[in-house]
């Protein structure tokens, strides 16, 4: 509990992405909407963030230096308390298979870019 | 040495009544409509249950009671109207019927019952959706099994008949017969699927697809449409003058410079002011950082976000100072109640949309106008119950206020059916008052707005309520100042219905850009009747400098706009520009421009708070590319030309 004023329990998302401004972009509209955000520049800095902190809403990139998102989403449903957390991907395509491979790894579901913020909102909305 | 009742005398007794009883309920069942469920029916196969129950427990046949309990539940449930009749219902309880019979029967003869058998009826009986779904009426069946593994992908099935339920009416059924005993299941696996049912309404059964869009390839899905679909019909809310009601205190109108509001409208305000601060810090960072790579692709990103700010921010500012109607709708049943006594009149008033929210100011102003033409409903529309039975009418006449909103109006319409307004009365009076002249045809609806005509009445009597009727220009002068406009609609013998399109907000505006040499003017939508090009032909020129120009067989004033506020302009000459007819109330003048620009909605920034107050324009506002726009006072303008000024406004 923190001492003085309001206590209100933000939701936490983990955002993992390798282009700066596209962290930027999405964080922001992210932070205003009222979530707490932290973010991560590939899969390993993600997973090691995940192994020491709880989120309750991953949302990550695919094409990534290191570790590319579905592994990372693999890996990360490995760990005990991220086995259920929604995950979402960003896809640049439509394409069947991307989504395919994105659910055969554990994904919950995704996002396709380009996107408007209000799509972003009403997508975390949707997960949450 | 204990009495020993030997009760199993009785039993053939019971078995009998218990056959009838049977009988009794299986017939009330069959009989049982679920559009419209007769409630002796359900009583009378509640009844029969209930005996069966007693007699079951009084002879110790246990298994028969308890079942029969069951039964009479929701029997109890569905006389008390707590759980709606539908096919599905009536069906399980024939079954169920059929069930009891088997028992009795097993009971009487001494054969061993199947349990199974009768426990899965009350399993069955035991998951029955509580929800009444109108049999006529349309519903999706979603069957959603999804594979035991579904939970590992973080999707939660929960979440999606969650969304479905934002579309209204969802009932969801679970089945859990898939799932293993404790020691063999893996708590991680999810062995449910789900049958639910959806109110149709409008949704299609593609954005019921698209709500599973993420688990489709993790599940069987199977989508169907139950019964026909119909369009919803709008139920009206009745309202009951109340005896002795005191008239409301906040309905007076009162000019007052401080309003009640929500807190929780003034924080959301508040929050957004926030939020908008934030944006704007985050693009003047963007805007000055030269060295930002994809600046461009970045601005219009946070320009979006703006844009929603901005969006949000606007329309919450405009709704805190806007109250429901009600406000004013609530001091008419008492009106309408003690106005029908005195006059020996029978009338009876529906309300609806009273909880619509308008300004303040708006509400204000818009309620002796309101109260006056109620008045003059009472007075001179709904004719004595005499009349009312001679002309083939209830003795009851009806007027209906209601309010709703359309885009950024409101929308406030008042009708009886009473006596209509007679065409022939009204012309003649016309003709008497000079108004028309003797030989001018006048089609109905022309005929009928001379009623808005100063000084016009046709009441044969002078009663004391209404006065004699000559508040109807007032009424619409009253409704003009506000930016609105009425209508007349009206048939002799049938009654008639007023019309009143007021906006929302007096600080916004629907307008018209023009443009007159350098300089963008706005004029309102709501004084625009047309814009033409002029022709030389149509001009006429009366004492001297004053133009007129013909226009649908009238001649209206042209106001050189330039001229009025000082305007250095290239062009004076007629027909290189246009004329923008326009008018106020039953006055109109051609407004000559130099060019017909778009469309829009402006705020109004109060001229008199940032300059001073100025003939023929009744404020200002910036445009989206910053320059100021004036906004021109059609009615002050038309008066101030009729009064013969020929004043030159230095701005």
């Amino acid at each position: 509990m923190e001492p003085g004023g309001a206590d209100r329990k933000k939701i936490k998302i983990l955002l993992v992405d390798d282009s700066a401004s596209m962290r930027e972009m999405v964080g922001f509209t992210l932070k205003s909407g009222g979530y707490e955000v932290s973010q991560a520049t590939d899969g390993v800095e993600a997973l090691a963030f995940a192994r020491a902190h709880q989120v309750n809403l991953v949302i990550t990139d695919i094409n990534m230096p290191n570790m590319d998102g579905f592994s990372l989403i693999r890996e990360l449903r490995k760990l005990p308390n991220y086995k259920y957390i929604p995950i979402l991907t960003l896809t640049t395509e439509d394409s069947a298979d991307k989504k395919q491979q994105g659910q055969q790894a554990g994904a919950t579901g995704w996002i396709v870019k380009p996107f408007d913020p209000e799509h972003l909102l009403q997508t975390v909305k949707r997960v949450l | 040495m204990a009495v020993d009742f030997d009760l199993s005398q009785f039993h053939d007794l019971f078995f009998e009544e218990s056959a009838e009883g049977l009988t009794t309920m299986e017939s009330g069942l069959l009989n049982l409509r679920t559009d419209a469920p007769d409630l002796e029916v359900i009583n009378m196969v509640f009844r029969a249950a209930h005996s069966i129950k007693g007699g079951a427990g009084t002879f110790g046949f246990n298994e028969v009671a308890h079942f029969t309990h069951i039964l009479e539940t929701l029997l109890d449930e569905m006389r008390d109207r707590k759980r709606g009749v539908t096919q599905e219902l009536i069906d399980l309880l024939l079954e169920s019927v059929d069930g009891l019979r088997y028992m009795l029967d097993c009971s009487r003869s001494g054969r061993a019952m199947d349990m199974q058998r009768v426990r899965t009826l009350e399993q069955r009986l035991a998951t029955l959706p509580r929800e009444a779904h109108d049999e006529g009426e349309a519903r999706w069946q979603i069957k959603f099994i999804p594979r035991p593994h579904l939970l590992k992908t973080g999707n939660d099935p929960y979440r999606i008949f969650r969304e479905l339920q934002a579309a209204g009416g969802l009932t969801v059924r679970a089945n859990a017969q898939r799932v293993p005993d404790l020691a063999a299941l893996d708590p991680e696996e999810l062995h449910l699927d789900w049958e639910l049912y959806l109110k149709a309404g409008e949704t299609t059964e593609a954005s019921i697809r698209e709500l599973f869009a993420w688990v489709e390839g993790d599940c069987d899905l199977q989508i169907t449409l139950l019964g026909e679909r119909r369009h919803r019909v709008e139920r009206r809310k009745r309202r009951e003058p109340e005896a002795g009601e005191p008239e409301a205190e906040a309905s007076r109108a009162q000019e007052q410079a401080s309003i009640r509001v929500n807190i929780d409208k003034i924080d959301g305000l508040i929050n957004l002011v926030g939020e908008l601060v934030i944006t704007q810090s985050i693009l003047t960072r963007i805007a000055s950082d030269h060295a930002l790579e994809d600046r461009a692709e970045k601005l219009k990103w946070v320009v979006g976000i703006l844009e929603r700010n901005t969006n949000e921010l606007q329309d919450h500012a405009m709704r805190i100072r806007m109250l429901p109607i009600d406000y004013t709708f609530n001091r008419l049943p008492r009106l309408v109640r003690d106005l029908s006594r005195s006059l020996g009149k029978q009338v009876e008033l529906k309300i609806s949309g009273n909880s619509t929210e308008v300004d303040k100011t708006v509400l204000e102003k818009i309620s002796d106008p309101l109260v006056h033409l109620i008045r003059n409903a009472v007075d001179h529309g709904i004719e004595k119950p005499e009349a009312r039975l001679a002309a083939d009418k209830p003795a009851q006449g009806l007027i209906e206020v209601s309010a709703h909103q359309e885009g950024g109006n409101i929308i406030i319409r008042i009708s009886d059916d009473g006596a209509g307004l007679n065409p022939e009365r009204i012309l003649a009076k016309a003709r008497e008052h000079g108004l028309v002249a003797e030989n001018e045809e006048l089609t109905t609806a022309e005929i009928q707005n001379l009623i808005f005509q100063p000084g016009f009445s046709t009441a044969t009597e002078v009663s004391n309520i209404s006065g004699r009727g000559v508040g109807m220009d007032v009424v619409r002068r009253n409704i003009n100042d506000l930016g609105g406009h009425i209508e007349l609609a009206s048939e002799p013998g049938r009654g008639s219905t007023f019309n009143i399109k007021l906006p929302l907000t007096l600080a916004i505006l629907d307008g018209q850009l023009i443009r007159i040499g350098r300089e963008v003017f706005i004029v309102p939508l709501l004084n625009i009747v047309e814009s033409i090009q002029p022709r030389r032909s149509s001009v006429l020129e009366v004492t001297g400098k004053n133009e007129v120009y013909r226009f649908r067989d009238q001649y209206i004033p042209v106001i050189r706009l330039y001229q009025w506020f000082s305007i250095p302009s290239g062009n004076s000459e007629l027909e290189r520009g246009l004329l923008v007819v326009v008018e106020a109330g039953e006055q109109r003048a051609a407004l000559f421009v130099d060019e017909v620009l778009g469309q829009q909605q402006v705020v109004i920034k109060s001229l008199e708070a940032n300059y001073r107050q100025v003939g023929g324009l009744s404020g200002a506002t910036i445009l989206g590319d910053g320059t100021v726009a004036m906004i021109i006072d059609v009615p002050g303008l038309i008066q101030m030309i009729r009064a013969g000024k020929a004043v030159r406004i230095a701005v």
